[in-house]
């Protein structure tokens, strides 16, 4: 009895402090975040149309696309730009392969001075880490239920 | 014989004044361009303060402030009988790399934000029972090596939630003594001493860790909040006082939305104390132009402010008794990753004007 008076006394005290905490614009962060994802969007386009423009097939300039937008992120965060990026454009900055790139740099420079091996090597994925994992698996998992459904033929 | 100075049930009461003779506080960039900028003794404008890592940079900061604050007491490192010293990270090692080579017998402590407030208590228990003539109490915090131990790589990019507070880069450093801090000779150093004015410790109430089951480490206010508020009327109650007997009630770093807890929790005990309340981590920032949200936050937020801002207006008169009350948040990493509440703790300093003859 006294615990379920305690949990409702914690829960009436999270639900004041979440009353009083001033939070960011929900409206104007989405306007940010679409306008920043946006704009990494259409440069990623323009490479993609650029590399196509120049012989490379839909594969090639893809990669090329994704090449050049990590290779611009690193730089960025390296010269302690994208950070600002990230605080003004939030998810959007987040979600395109820019913010992935931005993860892996961030902790490798971070955790350099901690030496190449248990700094680097072992810290590098520190915030990446669970994309990876967790991308691989649900791929695998689609791959799974692909497989059955082809074997089952559902599809052709 | 042995005169027993406790007073209520978590309070110690001196009797003789516990003097601190000498403050130091060194101070980052940004804390350098807040409002109190022209109060610290030193600003580096280097983060790294000429060192390769964030932690050996906290541990140089933390040393210097040190130094600054035996040298202004007219003393020498071999003079400090003992020095009780925390900090942020995790094993205290700021602290234990900074003083290290200063070869002073070494406490170190984690309060976490509250370190200065449990340094200040143990150390003038320890002068109070005669156990050092002269004794340093010091704290440090880094923004860089906090954000790598609690939360995220500088270079990642996010959003800071409006409740967050800004890690202060910052070391305090006290010495303090049963003898009062002789009058300032020539050159720079200058002891805690205005005239016959000093500033002194007279009583402190040693804080519970309080768990409101809160979990929101971005939100740290509302983690800290009811602890310095069991404290404040844990002080009040044991030596029978209202607010109106201080002339300011300074919390460590509650910041905006933990001001505004602390406010209304108290007033539920039908306390007052917005008139006298100031907090350290509204004090050393400017929120609206410095981008730091909710306030400063770290046990160097609450330390420079005292060394920088606090005592010079308590010797100076202005202020004749403040209850300082540096407050905590107790977490790791592990902690909150395993899902466990943020708990707060909050140490009370009363330091007073005493004019000696």
């Amino acid at each position: 009895m006294a615990t379920e008076q305690q949990k409702q006394k914690q829960k009436q005290y999270e639900q004041y402090v979440k009353e009083i905490t001033p939070t960011h614009s929900l409206p104007l962060n989405m306007a940010k975040a679409f306008f920043t994802g946006g704009l990494i969007c259409v440069l990623g386009q323009f490479i993609l149309n650029f590399a196509g423009s120049q012989g490379a097939d839909k594969e090639m300039a893809g990669s090329w696309c994704s090449l050049i937008l990590i290779l611009l992120s690193v730089i960025l965060t390296g010269l302690n730009i994208y950070p600002k990026i990230g605080k003004f454009g939030g998810a959007g900055a987040l979600v395109p392969i820019t913010g992935f790139a931005n993860s892996v740099a961030a902790s490798a420079i971070e955790f350099k001075a901690e030496g190449q091996v248990f700094g680097i090597g072992c810290k590098i994925f520190t915030i990446a880490g669970p994309v990876i994992l967790y991308g691989i698996m649900s791929s695998w998992l689609l791959g799974l239920i692909y497989y059955i459904l082809k074997v089952i033929g559902v599809i052709a | 014989m042995n005169l027993q100075k406790t007073q209520g049930a978590a309070s110690v009461s001196f009797g003789k004044p516990v003097y601190i003779q000498s403050a130091a506080s060194i101070a980052g960039k940004k804390e350098g361009e807040g409002p109190l900028g022209s109060c610290f003794d030193m600003i580096c404008e280097d983060p790294l303060f000429g060192t390769d890592t964030w932690e050996a940079a906290e541990s140089t900061m933390q040393k210097e402030a040190a130094t600054l604050a035996i040298g202004k007491a007219g003393l020498k490192p071999e003079e400090i009988r003992m020095v009780f010293a925390g900090d942020l990270l995790a094993q205290s090692i700021a602290s234990s790399f900074g003083i290290a080579e200063m070869g002073i017998p070494f406490y170190g402590l984690y309060g976490a934000c509250s370190t200065m407030g449990e340094s200040l208590s143990l150390g003038s228990m320890a002068v109070a029972a005669g156990y050092g003539e002269h004794i340093l109490c010091a704290t440090s915090s880094h923004f860089a090596s906090a954000e790598k131990e609690f939360r995220y790589p500088l270079g990642y990019g996010c959003q800071r939630p409006l409740s967050a507070t800004w890690t202060v880069t910052g070391s305090g450093a006290c010495v303090i003594g049963s003898q009062p801090p002789s009058f300032p000779s020539s050159g720079d150093a200058i002891p805690l001493r205005l005239e016959n004015s000093c500033a002194a410790i007279t009583e402190i109430t040693t804080g519970k860790i309080i768990d409101y089951g809160f979990k929101d480490s971005l939100n740290m206010g509302g983690c800290m909040a009811p602890a310095a508020c069991d404290t404040i009327y844990q002080h009040l109650y044991d030596f029978g006082r209202s607010p109106s007997d201080y002339d300011a009630i300074i919390t460590g770093d509650l910041g905006l939305v933990g001001q505004k807890i602390l406010l209304d929790l108290l007033s539920e005990k039908n306390i007052d104390i917005s008139s006298v309340h100031q907090d350290c981590g509204l004090l050393i920032f400017d929120n609206s132009t410095q981008d730091t949200h909710s306030g400063g936050s770290g046990c160097g937020c609450a330390a420079t402010v005292l060394c920088a801002y606090l005592l010079p207006k308590v010797i100076a008169g202005e202020w004749k008794r403040i209850l300082f009350v540096p407050t905590g948040a107790m977490l790791s990493k592990v902690s909150f990753n395993e899902g466990d509440p943020v708990s707060g703790i909050a140490h009370a300093i009363v330091i007073e004007q005493v004019t000696v003859s």
